[in-house]
C-alpha cells in the first residue's frame, strides 16, 4: 500500500491531499471552527480579517465556521448517499447476475425505466411530493443512483458468475448469499472501489446542485450549495463569498476524480 | 432501408411506452403519499375550502385509474389544469417558459456542437501535444466544476468586472432577437462549457479510436496528408459515435439548463419547476416534470434514431 503510494504520480497526489484535508475538517469541525455553526458573530457581509478568516455570510456568521460545518454536513450526507446506494445496487446487481432468469429481467426493465428519467426532474418530483427532508433526500438519491450501481455490478459479475470457482461452491451446496459474499463480491471489488470514487463525486454534486435549489439541506444546518444560494446576492456588488463554497465543491470533486483516476491505471495493471 | 425503417418503428414504440410509464409514475408518485393528500401537502393550517379546493383540482374524489384516464388526456390536449399556487391555468403558465428554455437550449446547442466537433478534431489530430493535453486537463476540470461555480466564475469576471453582460437574464417577448442574444449570453455560455467538454471528449476518442484501423493505416501508407485522412476518412467512420454523443448531451442540456436559469433567474421552465416544488405546486410540478422527461426520452430516441441512419453496418444488423 505504501510502496504504491510512493510511486503515485504528483495528481494523485495532489489528490488524494485534498480528499485528507476535507476529512480531516469534516470529522474535526468543531474543533477547528472557532465559533459555532449557527451563531450570528458579526456585521453582514465583513470582509477578511484576522477575527473572521474569510469574512462574514448575509447573516453575520463566520463564513470559516460555515465552511468548515459545511464540508462536515455536505461530505457526511453524501458519504452516507453512496453507501446506500451501493449496498443496494450491488446486491440487487449481484442477486441478478447469480440467479438470471425472470428475476434478472424484472430488475434490469424497472431499472432502464428509472433511468429513463433525467435524475434531477425525478428528485424534484419526489421531493415535491414527499417535502424536503435529509431522510427523504438521502434516500430519494441513493435509489436513483443505485441504478446505476446495478447496471455497473450485475455487468462485473455476470463475468465472474461462469468461471469455475463459483461453479465449485455452486456444487458444494454453498447458498446465493455466501456465493455472493465469499466468491463475487472480492472478486469484483476493484471495479467498484473506482466506481464508488466517481459515484461519490456525482451524488456529490447532485447534493450541492439540490442545496443550490433550496431543496436539499435545510438552513441553518450548513453546507457548501446552499451557503452558495445565500449569498449569491453578494456577487453583483462585487462580493466574491458565495465562489468560495463553490470553489470547495469544485476543489475536493477533482480531488476524487485524481485519486479515481490512479486507481484504475493501477488496478487495470497497465505500468509503464 | 426497409429494416431501418422497422428497426426505428420498434424504437419510437419503446419510447412511447417509456413516456407513458413515465407519466404513469408521476401519477401514482402523488398517490403513494400517506393519507391524505389534501391535507399533507396544504399543512395542519389548511381550511376546509382550501382543502376541497385542493380535492377539486386534483380530481380526488374519483376512482384512481379514471383519473389517470382523465388526466392523460387532459394532458395531451394541452390542458394541465390549475396551478395551486395562484390558481391561474397551467398551461399559461408553462407555454412561453418552455419557449424560453428552448430558445436557451437552442443557442447553447449552436454555439456548442459545432465548436466541440472541432475541438475534438483538433485535440485528435495533435494527439498528445501540448495542445491536446491542454484541452482535456481543461475540459475534465468543467466536467468536475458544479454548473453553478461555472456560472458565477463568469458573472465576476463578464458582468461585475468587464461589465459586458447582464448577470441577470431577464427577456420578456417585446425584446428584439438581438437583445435577447445579448441577455441569455452568460446562461448559454455556462451550458456551453459543460457539454462541450462531454462532447469534445467523446468526439475526440472517436476519431482516435477510427485512426488505428487498417484502412487509415493503408491512406497513410499512401502518403495522404494527415489533416486529410482525419477529415475525410477517420471523421465520415466516427459520424454515429459522435452524433449519438450530441444528440445524448442535447438531452442532458434540456435538463441541465434547470440550475443555470436559477442562478440568471431566466423566465425558463426549470424555474418554474424549481419554484413549484419549493412551494408544492403539484398540478405544475406534474406537468412541467413530465415535459422535462418526454423532451429527453425525445432525444434519447433522436440519438438513437440518427445513429442507425448514419451507420451502415446498423441497417445491415437488422436484415
Amino acid at each position: 500500500m505504501f510502496a504504491s503510494l510512493k510511486k503515485a504520480p504528483l495528481s494523485a497526489r495532489i489528490g488524494l491531499c485534498i480528499v485528507l484535508i476535507n476529512c480531516f475538517v469534516a470529522l474535526f469541525a468543531p474543533l477547528i471552527a472557532p465559533y459555532g455553526e449557527t451563531s450570528v458573530v458579526g456585521n453582514v457581509w465583513e470582509s477578511f480579517s484576522k477575527e473572521f478568516y474569510l469574512g462574514t455570510d448575509h447573516l453575520g456568521r463566520d463564513l470559516f465556521t460555515r465552511m468548515v460545518y459545511g464540508a462536515r454536513n455536505t461530505i457526511a450526507l453524501a458519504f452516507m448517499t453512496t453507501a446506500i446506494s451501493f449496498l443496494l445496487g450491488t446486491t440487487l446487481g449481484f442477486v441478478a447476475a447469480t440467479k438470471g432468469g425472470w428475476i434478472d429481467q424484472i430488475f434490469s426493465r424497472g431499472i432502464d425505466i428509472i433511468m429513463a428519467f433525467p435524475t434531477l426532474i425525478f428528485a424534484l418530483m419526489v421531493l415535491s411530493v414527499m417535502g424536503s427532508s435529509t431522510t427523504v433526500l438521502i434516500f430519494t438519491i441513493a435509489i436513483l443512483d443505485s441504478t446505476r450501481v446495478y447496471r455497473l455490478s450485475r455487468a462485473v459479475a455476470m463475468d465472474i458468475e461462469v468461471m469455475e470457482f463459483v461453479e465449485a461452491a455452486r456444487l458444494r451446496g454453498e447458498g446465493l448469499w455466501w456465493i455472493m459474499r465469499h466468491e463475487i463480491l472480492p472478486n469484483a471489488m476493484p471495479p467498484l472501489v473506482a466506481e464508488f470514487g466517481l459515484r461519490f463525486c456525482f451524488v456529490f454534486l447532485f447534493i450541492a446542485s439540490l442545496s443550490f435549489l433550496g431543496l436539499g439541506l435545510q438552513p441553518p444546518l450548513a453546507d457548501w450549495g446552499g451557503m452558495v444560494r445565500e449569498n449569491a446576492g453578494a456577487i453583483t456588488f462585487g462580493i466574491y463569498i458565495p465562489l468560495l463554497p463553490a470553489a470547495a465543491i469544485a476543489v475536493l470533486t477533482v480531488g476524487v476524480n485524481l485519486i479515481v483516476d490512479w486507481f484504475l491505471h493501477l488496478s487495470s495493471g497497465l505500468h509503464e | 432501408m426497409k429494416n431501418v425503417i422497422l428497426l426505428i418503428l420498434k424504437r419510437t414504440l419503446a419510447s412511447v411506452v417509456t413516456v407513458l410509464v413515465i407519466s404513469l409514475i408521476i401519477f401514482i408518485g402523488v398517490e403513494l403519499l400517506p393519507g391524505d393528500v389534501a391535507e399533507t401537502v396544504l399543512g395542519q393550517s389548511a381550511t376546509a375550502e382550501t382543502v376541497k379546493a385542493f380535492r377539486d383540482e386534483l380530481k380526488l374524489d374519483l376512482p384512481p385509474h379514471t383519473r389517470y384516464g382523465v388526466w392523460l388526456k387532459d394532458f395531451v390536449q394541452g390542458n394541465f389544469g390549475n396551478s395551486l399556487a395562484n390558481g391561474r391555468p397551467v398551461s399559461g403558465l408553462i407555454g412561453w417558459r418552455f419557449a424560453n428554455t428552448i430558445f436557451l437550449a437552442a443557442t447553447t446547442a449552436l454555439i456548442a456542437v459545432p465548436l466541440a466537433v472541432v475541438l475534438g478534431v483538433l485535440a485528435a489530430f495533435y494527439r498528445n501535444t501540448l495542445f491536446d493535453k491542454s484541452i482535456s486537463v481543461i475540459t475534465l476540470s468543467f466536467i468536475s466544476f458544479p454548473e453553478f461555480f461555472i456560472a458565477y466564475i463568469l458573472i465576476v469576471v463578464f458582468s461585475v468586472q468587464l461589465n459586458m453582460f447582464p448577470s441577470m437574464a431577464a427577456i420578456n417577448a417585446s425584446m428584439s432577437l438581438g437583445a435577447k442574444i445579448n441577455a441569455i449570453l452568460l446562461p448559454a455560455l455556462t451550458l456551453t462549457f459543460v457539454v462541450t467538454a462531454h462532447m469534445m471528449r467523446q468526439t475526440r476518442a472517436a476519431i482516435i479510436n477510427v485512426l488505428s484501423s487498417a484502412y487509415v493505416e493503408m491512406a497513410e501508407l499512401k502518403g495522404i496528408k494527415r489533416l486529410r485522412i482525419i477529415l475525410l476518412h477517420a471523421f465520415p467512420n466516427s459520424l454515429s459515435p459522435v452524433i449519438n454523443v450530441i444528440a445524448l448531451n442535447l438531452a442532458y442540456l434540456v435538463v441541465g439548463v434547470v440550475i443555470v436559469e436559477v442562478v440568471f433567474v431566466y423566465p425558463g421552465l426549470g424555474q418554474l419547476l424549481v419554484d413549484s416544488v419549493a412551494k408544492r405546486d403539484i398540478p405544475v410540478v406534474q406537468a412541467s416534470g413530465l415535459i422535462f422527461a418526454a423532451a429527453y426520452v425525445f432525444l434519447n430516441l433522436l440519438a438513437d434514431v440518427l445513429s442507425m441512419l448514419v451507420n451502415p453496418r446498423l441497417r445491415q444488423l437488422a436484415s
